[in-house]
């Protein structure tokens, strides 16, 4: 157990060590480092705002110094200034991020607690209507690109119906309805994926469990149906889902690049698009930074609780 | 028994009722067990691309004030001479539809393409060489695999100038780890056979060994993975222009057309979105369907790819 613990914590050191050197290297591409921290436009730059930035980020050193530079203001939080808004990189992502944060968890709740039910739902009631409206569901949904998905449902719902606003996040004075009304459709959107995934995984785990041998007995020995569910499939045929949790994660980032977007969600991966478009190279690379350490610990997490869930994995 | 059931079949079949009611039957399992749709789907994209000048004779990105806003055929205000109608600018739909499936197109299949080849050379190595190499190449793919690819794609966007070839290099980046586990897979049980040592005894090198014996043998699901992975790989480019940090504007791809028309989405002109989508939906949804096809035929173990 120990063993796997370390495995795991080695190996996500190592992803997150590799999102550094991606982020530095690519960042420093340009003919001149001076480039990833401001931009060279008609007015020329100052003097003195060169040689500060030189000295700061030891720029006229070799570039593995640079590198160690460059990682240590990292971790001690210091990420420069936006080129766009002069404004620090720090507090410009802490800004955002409790609104990415907020979006992912509703999501994240929306997707799996349905998508686990509806799973368990099909493979009880193979062939019924409601296994055939599911998958069907799922199966569209899933062919069909996020960012299309989100236009469509805006158009029906927002635009049609009238029934949700359009986009963006109430400000947090509106009343908490209002407030929730916005929450509705980006939510929806960005959990569509997951949840398939989710409802397809568990139905073809459940039906398997349900097929096996331990179950029959426990039918045979007059356990009721929703005990034998409940304690005995359920607890197992919940292994696979949340096994590929750690595999969805990397869609479910980008999905959520793409919501923010297309709803103007002001968080961390319409900030990174927007700092993009602009060419505003240390919020890039701060925004990437942030969504690769989430990325990594929440890997971990999916890790973890695998190993709780399967008790196999500790005697591996 | 047999032949009384046979015969039954025989006696309701000939029935003109129930012939007229089975013949949907017919045509659906027809169409079931052979792609008819999606091919037809995909060839008209393809034939669209190649001649989209000779089926249009619109300009892209010239646009007539006079014919601003127009909807696509069968609604109110259409005309069949911009059967897909026009937008804000009065620039003809069908023209800059079809000039965006030319560049998804191209831009997708040189990037499946390369990353193909990098990917083959990978399982290749990895599979038949085996040990510290295998090791080293596989848990490269179970990381890349891994990582939210979108990330990489916004710090390639400030870093190097968008064009064309920047876009087909990032994307070939990505489709890269694509069936490498599945190639590999192959070699190791290829590499023991018979015809591996015979070729080797004959004096046949590692290179010619690889290239001439054990390639040709996974080439059926170099053609499954290629047909997935493209409609993989035309979303992404898509989605990438769509952000805006994908093929510069100038050029009119799909995900650029996407999101010329998002602003107007909920005002009258929603076609401007939703026309390119579906074209965008059609051609992914078909090569998915292909792709499965095509896999079921030639070789049913590969389920896990997706």
């Amino acid at each position: 157990m120990r063993k796997y613990i370390l495995q795991r914590l080695v190996f996500a050191a190592i992803t997150l060590w590799g999102v550094t050197i991606l982020v530095f290297g690519l960042s420093r591409l340009g003919p001149d480092p001076l480039l990833a921290f401001v931009r060279d436009d008609t007015y020329g730059l100052a003097e003195h705002t060169v040689r500060e930035l030189r000295a700061k980020w030891g720029l006229d050193r070799p570039l593995v110094v640079q590198y160690g530079v460059w990682l240590g203001n990292i971790v001690r939080g210091d990420m420069g200034e936006s080129i766009a808004t002069q404004r620090s990189v720090r507090l410009t992502i802490m800004d955002a991020l409790p609104n990415t944060v907020q979006l992912a968890f509703v999501a994240w709740v929306v997707a799996t607690i349905p998508g686990i039910l509806l799973g368990v739902m099909s493979a009880i009631r193979r062939g019924s209507a409601i296994d055939y409206i599911g998958r069907g569901i799922a199966l569209v949904g899933q062919a069909t690109p996020a960012f299309w998905l989100a236009l469509l449902c805006i158009l029906f719902f927002a635009g049609y119906l009238q029934w949700v606003p359009v986009g963006t996040k109430a400000p947090s004075t509106a009343s908490l309805w209002a407030q929730a009304q916005h929450f509705i459709l980006p939510a929806l959107v960005l959990a569509f994926d997951p949840w398939a995934t989710y409802l397809r995984l568990t139905r073809s785990s459940m039906l398997e469990v349900l097929d096996s041998e331990y179950v029959k007995l426990a039918r045979a020995k007059g356990v009721s149906g929703a005990a034998v569910i409940m304690r005995h499939a359920l607890r197992n045929a919940l292994i696979q889902p949340i096994t590929v949790s750690a595999l969805l994660l990397a869609a479910f980032i980008t999905g959520s690049v793409f919501v923010e977007r297309v709803f103007a969600w002001p968080g961390i991966g319409a900030l990174a698009v927007q700092a993009a478009v602009d060419n505003d190279v240390p919020v890039v690379a701060g925004t990437a930074l942030i969504f690769g350490l989430g990325f990594v610990v929440l890997n971990f997490i999916a890790d973890m609780l695998y190993m709780v869930v399967d008790p196999r994995i500790r005697y591996a | 028994m047999h032949d009384t059931r046979a015969q039954d079949m025989g006696t309701s079949t000939a029935s003109p009722l129930r012939v007229a009611l089975s013949a949907p039957v017919y045509t659906w399992n027809f169409l079931r067990r052979w792609p008819i749709i999606p091919s037809l789907i995909l060839l008209a994209v393809v034939f669209g691309a190649i001649f989209a000048d000779s089926i249009s004779d619109f300009e892209p990105d010239k646009g007539s004030l006079r014919d601003r806003n127009i909807p696509p055929l069968w609604f109110e205000g259409s005309t069949t001479v911009h059967p897909l109608g026009t937008n804000i600018q009065g620039q003809d739909m069908l023209i800059r539809v079809l000039r965006g499936a030319r560049v998804s197109l191209i831009v997708a299949s040189v990037a499946v393409v390369f990353g193909l080849i990098a990917g083959t050379v990978t399982g290749l190595v990895a599979g038949y060489y085996g040990g510290i190499i295998d090791e080293i190449l596989m848990r490269l793919v179970d990381l890349w695999s891994s990582l939210p690819l979108l990330l990489i794609a916004i710090v390639w966007a400030v870093s190097v100038q968008p064009s064309l070839w920047s876009v087909v290099v990032l994307l070939s980046i990505f489709s890269w780890s694509a069936g490498t586990r599945n190639f590999r897979g192959e070699i190791l049980s290829l590499k023991h056979r018979e015809f591996v040592t015979a070729a080797r005894t004959m004096g046949a090198n590692d290179f010619r060994i690889m290239l001439r014996h054990l390639l040709p043998q996974i080439v059926h699901i170099i053609i499954v993975v290629t047909t997935l992975r493209t409609g993989g790989l035309i979303v992404a480019e898509a989605g990438l222009s769509f952000l805006g940090i994908g093929l510069p504007a100038s050029v009119p791809s799909w995900g650029l057309l996407i999101a010329q028309g998002q602003p107007f989405l909920t005002t009258q002109n929603w076609w401007m979105s939703v026309v390119p989508g579906l074209f965008l939906f059609a051609t992914v949804m078909s090569l998915n369907f292909l792709g499965d096809w095509l896999r079921d035929r030639l070789d049913p173990r590969l389920r896990q790819i997706d």
